[in-house]
């Protein structure tokens, strides 16, 4: 099945940028522009600009009670019956990371979900682009007693990202100075709202923005673009930033086979959700916490040169343990780096393991992750 | 000594029935910065068009073929600690193997230096 290919609203800006367009999730996106490398490094020293309207940002609010008090500790409820993490208690404007539960407690998708500032009953999630069509459908058909979902993908989604993306954003919105990580204001410009969040996928401390697409969001994303600091970055270097910084890819780092105790993103059920043990596939899930998965997800140091791509195997004495989900080169690391699942008992940072590339075993060792220490703005 | 290319963008110098391979240029650009290269041990054979040869760039892993059929003499060992002469010098110092060529017949249907640069402007 092949459909056509979708543009973002920033096609042409990639293109005149010298972006090198490919398909990604549905999309014709730009893989890089002067070369990954150096857009990596430059991403962790001043600051990138990321198109990422290939994602899903959508508003998921009440049918009934919008606005009114509790409105938010219902339209968490819903949400609650579909991700293992503690939604009622966030406040205002604040976000976390959080994971789409299939019935067997496999992982459906990570996703971002910001209750939105100002407005009771509402709130802000951005789920991935490979899987957005099939997430919506889910959330809208299990909610539909209670909640509606209003897709915000025909809109610019824009990441500005390094240690320079604050002194670059303050000129345009002085209120992302006062931002912390993962929270998130509603900034209204003339006639224009925009939605605001310090968060991103690098490592580094950043903003996303969901802009209008029409003539402020593209003159906004060009005024940028024409800042000193600031360079278009394409997926390429987004992957090896994300990879250097601990970040799971979804369909790689994780899947509906794999459980979020496998995946090591434990920490995203929180105490009160473990206790009530009242989300899709609790049983499995609890089971993996006291009893300990399968296997795990660990970051994984090759000792050698080569780089060990997703597939690679993982062996111990020729036995396969495990297998590399991610992997490459970090460009700040200066080194190949990789994550991957092993088996439970081999998860110890210092465990030696061969990676077999191209049919040669490659000395390796489990690591704790990040590769890089992330530089958020807490 | 003449230099043939192919259309997969590796370059044989040949003199007498010896070669010497490696990528070009265009290809070097094209991969970015090269951080692993495996290249070929003497003694092993290919035919023309096997996979002899594996760069890696921070983007991706890419296959590099056998322009012609031979037996390796030497691998450039070089490479293993400095990668990065694959894109400093593409067609010379970032050689990857030398070979004596099974047919020299084969050399037939490469392009010369005029032709590959016409080739890639068609890119």
């Amino acid at each position: 099945m092949t459909e056509a290919l979708k543009r973002t609203p920033l096609y042409d800006v990639h293109v005149a940028h010298g972006g090198k367009m490919v398909p990604f999730a549905g999309y014709e996106m730009p893989v890089q522009f002067e070369g990954v490398k150096p857009e990596h490094l430059w991403t962790r020293e001043h600051a990138g600009l990321f198109d990422v309207s290939h994602m899903g940002p959508c508003f998921l609010f009440l049918k009934d009670g919008m606005g009114e008090p509790g409105g938010h500790e219902k339209i968490a409820a819903a949400i609650e019956r579909l991700v293992p993490s503690n939604i009622a208690i966030l406040k205002p404007g604040r976000g976390r990371l959080s994971v789409l539960l299939n019935d067997e407690g496999g992982i459906l998708d990570d996703l971002i979900i910001t209750r939105m500032p100002g407005i009771e009953g509402m709130l802000y999630i951005v789920v991935n682009g490979a899987v957005k069509a099939q997430d919506w459908a889910y959330i809208e058909e299990q909610l539909s007693d209670v909640a509606m979902l209003q897709k915000a993908d025909d809109r610019m989604l824009v990441a500005l990202q390094g240690p320079k993306a604050e002194a670059v954003l303050v000129e345009h919105f002085p209120e992302a100075a006062d931002l912390k990580f993962m929270r998130c204001a509603y900034v209204q410009k003339g006639e224009e709202k925009i939605m605001l969040s310090r968060s991103g996928y690098t490592g580094e401390d950043g903003y996303e923005l969901l802009l209008p697409n029409n003539a402020y969001g593209m003159d906004l994303v060009s005024t940028l673009l024409a800042d000193d600091r600031v360079k278009p970055i394409g997926l390429g270097a987004r992957d090896s930033l994300r990879l250097e910084a601990g970040l799971c890819l979804y369909g790689h780092d994780m899947d509906a086979t794999r459980d979020p105790v496998e995946a090591d993103l434990g920490w995203v059920i929180q105490k009160s959700r473990r206790e009530r043990a009242d989300f899709p596939g609790a049983e499995r899930i609890m089971k993996a916490f006291t009893e300990g998965p399968a296997e795990k997800r660990v970051g994984i140091q090759p000792l050698e040169r080569a780089p060990a791509r997703e597939g690679t195997e993982i062996h111990i004495n020729g036995e396969r343990v495990g297998v590399v989900t991610s992997g490459g080169f970090g460009p700040s690391v200066d080194r190949p780096i990789a994550m991957g699942y092993v088996r439970n008992d081999l998860t110890a940072p210092g465990t030696k393991i061969d990676l077999m590339v191209r049919g040669k075993a490659r000395a390796a060792e489990v690591c704790a992750l990040p590769f890089v220490q992330p530089n958020y703005k807490r | 000594m003449s230099t043939y290319f192919t259309e997969d963008h590796e370059w044989i110098a040949v003199d007498g029935d010896t070669g010497t391979i490696g990528i070009t240029a265009y290809a070097a650009e094209q991969l970015g910065d090269v951080v692993f290269v495996e290249v070929p041990e003497a003694g092993t054979s290919f035919g023309k068009g096997d996979d002899m040869a594996v760069v890696e760039s921070v983007k991706a892993a890419s296959d590099v073929y056998a322009p012609v059929g031979g037996e390796v003499t030497a691998g450039n060992g070089d490479l293993a600690d400095a990668p990065e002469t694959v894109n400093e010098d593409p067609e010379g110092k970032g050689w990857f193997c030398k070979l004596t060529l099974s047919d020299k017949g084969e050399l037939e249907g490469l392009m010369d230096a005029a032709a590959y640069k016409t080739f890639c402007e068609g890119l």
